[in-house]
């Protein structure tokens, strides 16, 4: 089956469930993805209207985590008479996760929120694809049995779809919202029940087992083109702090040049702060306008808390993570001992 | 000494590292204070600041420690179970855990930064784990890697 097919099956199935609920008077406003205004891109839309819901759309570049716009920086979404608004939000399965951590960390209550699933077969790679056809302009972009169709003005190239989609979808475990039975209430369409999360990180291997100047070089090259924007921050659902440890100037913790030792700590200190918490959407690296790809830092993440702490973000509604609880027995062989 | 001089200095075989060293106030401090009223010998690399917990020591105070060219970063604190505060370390040990693996697959040389127990009992473990400290920065050599350069 084509993936032109899927992402229409999927279209519809997400517009009757959200025209359902918003018939229903069981949300006020549905958040979800419509065309964006450049081929290759997508943009986030909230509707409140029946009529609108024709422009909910999926395909294969609704890359932006919908969570996001729950969260405590975003304006509440609010009635005049100051009331919260029930809100269905689309999701896919990095949405579900960000809002089950969202809820774990109290930023969100699931009683206002309708979890409205679909099943995510994958997020093209922009950059990848951009970067192929020498950053000529696009002028369609379409899907047609497994390739990705891209026309400009004079060429037409076609890109298999497997490989051109992000590298972390490409290890994605959760395509559909997880649910737990203190949840369900808050899911619609398709949703799943995750109990335990296997995976044994193959994509990090070759990287980890290079040399320490190795590494520094490969980073070095990764991140050197950063020109400090933010945007992965502004992008990133697990961002909501009301002051980002770069924009505090008292004290200046760390340099907001783009020298490449400030460089460096911005990324260190944001992947310290994402520990057991980043849900690994890859909204990050999908608006990076250098087209930066962090999903080697993501994984490893990811990795170190499921091996040292056995935890998954966004999975389970009810463990509280890592970062925010110890144990007596945590292992610390990395501590300085005697001989 | 001039700008020439550590320069020089550096690619001597008697460069020294510089350490700072966050010691909780409460084991740590005091086990440096004892190494010291029991005449045990210990590198003269460390600089020591005296911290409340080994939990009040954030990622940032290592981090920038090493952009603004420190060598080497210690951190100590009470054994697990002895906190003043009853859990702070336990917090910071969690902490240190995922930084210290991030330094690593950064490229940063893990042996920049060194987790360490001592109470205030433990003069001569506190000596001993020093000197060890001392002796991985110096083998690494200077910090050059990403210090701020302005």
């Amino acid at each position: 089956m084509g993936i032109e097919i899927k992402n229409q099956e999927i279209e519809n199935q997400m517009r009757e469930l959200a025209r359902n609920l918003l018939n229903e008077k069981k949300v006020d406003v549905i958040i979800g993805y419509a065309k964006g205004t450049v081929p290759l891109s997508s943009a986030p839309i909230m509707i409140t209207n029946e009529e609108d819901i024709d422009k909910l759309i999926w395909n294969n570049l609704c890359y932006i985590n919908l969570a996001k716009y729950l969260v405590p920086r975003i304006p509440q979404l609010i009635d005049p008479e100051g009331n919260n608004l029930k809100v269905g939000i689309v999701s896919k399965g990095c949405v579900g996760r960000a809002l089950i951590h969202l809820a774990v960390e109290k930023q969100i209550n699931l009683d206002d929120i309708k979890i409205i699933g679909i099943p995510c077969n994958g997020i093209i790679n922009r950059k990848k694809v951009e970067k192929e056809i020498d950053e000529k302009e696009i002028l369609e972009v379409s899907a047609s049995g497994n390739d990705i169709v891209v026309k400009g003005k004079d060429f037409e190239q076609k890109f298999p779809f497997d490989e051109y989609i992000n590298e972390l979808c490409k290890v994605c475990k959760v395509k559909s919202p997880p649910t737990d039975a203190s949840i369900s209430e808050a899911c619609v369409g398709e949703c799943q029940e995750i109990s335990n999360l296997e995976d044994d990180f193959a994509d990090l291997a070759e990287f980890e087992a290079k040399s320490s100047k190795e590494k520094w070089d490969y980073i070095k090259d990764l991140l050197k083109t950063c020109t400090r924007c933010y945007a992965c921050r502004e992008a990133c659902p697990m961002c909501y702090c009301n002051l980002c440890f770069v924009d505090q100037n008292k004290p200046i913790w760390f340099g907001k040049t783009t020298e490449l030792s400030d460089i460096i700590v911005f990324h260190l200190i944001r992947a310290m702060h994402l520990a057991g918490r980043c849900v690994a959407c890859g909204a990050c690296s999908s608006v990076c306008p250098m087209g930066i790809d962090l999903n080697l830092i993501t994984r490893k993440l990811e990795k170190m808390v499921k091996e040292r702490f056995d935890f998954t973000s966004g999975i389970d509604s009810e463990t509280l993570p890592p970062m925010m609880s110890f144990n007596m027995d945590d292992e610390q062989e990395f501590m300085l001992e005697e001989d | 000494m001039t700008v020439k001089n550590e320069q020089e200095a550096e690619k001597s075989e008697e460069w020294e590292p510089k350490i700072i060293a966050f010691l909780c106030n409460w084991c740590s401090y005091a086990g440096a204070d004892l190494a010291g009223v029991s005449r045990i010998q210990y590198p003269p690399n460390i600089r020591i600041v005296r911290v409340p917990c080994s939990g009040r020591v954030n990622p940032y105070f290592i981090v920038k420690s090493l952009t603004d060219g420190w060598d080497g970063v210690v951190v100590s604190g009470c054994h697990p179970g002895d906190c003043h505060y009853l859990t702070g370390n336990l917090v910071a040990r969690r902490r240190f855990a995922i930084l210290k693996e991030l330094l690593e697959f950064f490229g940063i040389e893990p042996g920049r930064v060194n987790f360490m127990w001592a109470s205030a009992a433990e003069g001569e473990r506190f000596a001993v784990l020093i000197r060890k400290a001392t002796k991985i920065v110096k083998e690494l050599g200077p910090n050059k890697k990403f210090e701020k350069k302005w």
